[in-house]
């Protein structure tokens, strides 16, 4: 399963990141060369895969759902502290994508 | 106490003289800046600290002395101080996981673990660098420059957590934290020559540590003997409401026994004590396997029974880890994406140019290197071969250890790394950077205790060796390291 320029192109895009072109036959060759050494699993017996996967060695019940009764997080400082744009307490952003984006691309 | 004594003492002495009166936090706190000021230069010492604020932390310090000298009795970190890695949140200083993309980011809340030090009186003085968001084996990915190891300055102290372990090793500070997520705290505890200690998955609240990979990470402190970290997780560990995953199990007292048993000469009466084949490979380091030799035979001496057991799925543990945990950051990270915190790289191109605008600039190569690698085995048409696989084979690695400790195997014991510390700049292919994991990342994936203490040194690097116990059995871990601290004595740095 080699991966190719585009699978890292496409992928790029879902992680929202861009690709430098000249770091792309790198990042090819990078990915290709870690992939390479995880083929061994290919040839583990894992039965189904459906069992059990807790990693405390507790039953799977000892983290129930439970009730969402905490309320909000006291933060010690208000959002403009930290946040890049706000506005009368509201994260601004840059505008959504529009019709005309969609058509565009 | 005088300034140069400072960098030898341990947190139990350091409290005991602070409740005795016979020094006071400030004392303490000016001489851990003092030692700081000493070594830590980003130019040509450790580079080991990030963020400081002298001021705040002397402040701190009176107030305690106030405390102290009034009714309160003083907690048992009364006046430590600790230093912190640059991932776990903390109301004074900034938490940037050493990464651009939280450059200047001071959290609006603190981590539960933190709460709870600074309850018993501990004085947090530092944040300290490490691989940007705690991705690497070395701290050489940060985005302020590569930690060095106070053994030898050309070396890589490990990583993840290098800044925290390098200011443990130099005596700036006598416990600082790091996190765990595939041996980033016992590594570089091994490749530094002090105490690194991860407990079971659930042990300490993750709440205010930044997540990276969420099923494996875990808060988990360094120190310069076991019983400073037995004490430092000891007030970190329990249910916590913020963290659903932290475990509602009742923490026991780790170093009461110490007491009660270290004139005992048979202390590991009863004990029986695995040695896992497959964690020491013919082509292991010979002077690494020499010493851990020594430390079975002293264990052998002290009472233990020791008996070689197998752990079939342990060379699946570095592909497993490194699909799982790429998978999980490539999540966890899609929220840095310049809206909440940190910079915003300006551009024209709307909502998403700027979400890539601002991670492309943020993000350092390894990062992005692991966002890739997570999103592609999580990607339509790879998810069932690398990621479905990867968790039943985790399941697989998680049986070995399971099946050992139900055939009456207490503990086990292994070599932490199956190097010591290599030179700055001498590893640049990544898979082989992850093969310093092979010994640590077992554990993670399985979610058992394990800590990595001193057993010697090989070519004057220290070596450390791995204990591992069964889940929530953080007793029997600290019983079994202390036991051989005792009996090797000053040999565990020569």
């Amino acid at each position: 399963m080699a991966v190719t320029h585009d699978d890292v192109l496409h992928v790029a895009s879902l992680a929202r990141l861009a690709v430098n072109p000249s770091r792309l036959d790198d990042i090819v060759r990078e990915l290709n060369g870690i992939l390479a050494h995880m083929e061994v699993l290919a040839e583990v017996e894992t039965g189904d895969g459906s069992e059990d996967t807790s990693y405390t060695g507790l039953p799977a019940t000892s983290t129930p759902l439970r009730e969402d009764s905490s309320g909000p997080i006291p933060m010690a400082r208000p959002i403009e502290s930290f946040a890049p744009s706000t506005r009368h307490g509201f994260i601004l952003v840059p505008r959504l994508a529009s019709h005309a984006d969609e058509i565009s691309e | 106490m005088s300034a140069t004594d400072f960098p030898a003492l341990t947190a139990g002495m350091i409290s005991a003289q602070i409740r005795e009166g016979t020094t006071s936090p400030r004392d303490v706190v000016r001489a851990s800046f003092a030692r700081s000021r000493g070594v830590n230069s980003a130019a040509d010492g450790l580079n080991a600290i990030l963020w400081t604020d002298e001021k705040a932390a002397l402040e701190e310090a009176e107030t305690l002395s106030t405390q102290l000298s009034g009714a309160s009795q003083g907690g048992v970190l009364a006046g430590v101080p600790i230093a912190v890695k640059d991932n776990i949140c903390t109301l004074g200083l900034p938490t940037t996981c050493a990464s651009k993309i939280l450059a200047g980011y001071v959290s609006p809340f603190e981590a539960t673990a933190i709460t709870r030090l600074r309850e018993e009186g501990a004085i947090i003085v530092a944040k300290t660098n490490m691989d940007e968001f705690a991705m690497g084996s070395s701290t050489e990915n940060s985005a302020y420059g590569p930690v060095r190891n106070p053994v030898d300055m050309r070396r890589v102290p490990g990583g993840s957590s290098g800044g925290s372990a390098a200011a443990v090793a130099a005596g700036i500070v006598p416990i600082a934290l790091g996190s765990e997520t595939g041996g980033s705290v016992r590594q570089p505890a091994s490749f530094c020559g002090i105490v690194g200690a991860k407990p079971t998955y659930g042990r300490v609240s993750r709440y205010g540590l930044v997540a990276f990979a969420s099923s494996l990470d875990q808060i988990s402190p360094f120190a310069r003997n076991v019983d400073d970290a037995a004490l430092a997780l000891e007030v970190m560990a329990g249910a916590d409401p913020f963290d659903s995953t932290s475990a509602d199990q009742p923490v026991p007292s780790y170093r009461e026994q110490f007491v009660s048993r270290a004139t005992i000469p048979s202390v590991l009466d009863g004990v029986t004590i695995g040695i896992p084949k497959e964690y020491f490979p013919d082509m292991l380091d010979s002077g690494i396997r020499r010493l851990c030799d020594r430390s079975i035979e002293y264990l052998r001496a002290m009472g233990a029974t020791v008996k070689e057991v197998s752990l079939p799925h342990t060379s699946l543990a570095i592909p497993v880890y490194y699909i799982i945990a790429p998978a999980e950051a490539s999540s966890n990270l899609a929220r840095f994406d310049g809206v909440r915190y940190g910079p915003r790289e300006k551009t024209d191109d709307g909502l998403r140019g700027m979400y890539e605008a601002t991670r492309s600039a943020g993000f350092g190569p390894e990062v992005t290197r692991r966002i890739l690698l997570g999103t592609y085995v999580l990607s339509a048409g790879y998810y069932d071969a690398y990621y479905r696989k990867a968790q039943a084979v985790r399941g697989l690695i998680t049986r070995d250890f399971t099946n050992v400790f139900a055939d009456g195997i207490d503990a086990l014991f292994t070599p932490t790394t199956p190097t010591t510390a290599f030179p700055i700049g001498s590893i640049s292919d990544p898979y082989e950077m992850y093969l310093s994991d092979i010994f640590t990342a077992t554990s993670n994936l399985a979610g058992v205790p394990a800590l990595s203490m001193p057993i010697g040194r090989s070519g004057g690097l220290p070596v450390g060796g791995q204990i591992i116990a069964k889940h929530f059995d953080e007793p029997m871990m600290f019983r079994v390291a202390y036991a051989l601290e005792q009996a090797l004595g000053a040999e565990a740095h020569t």
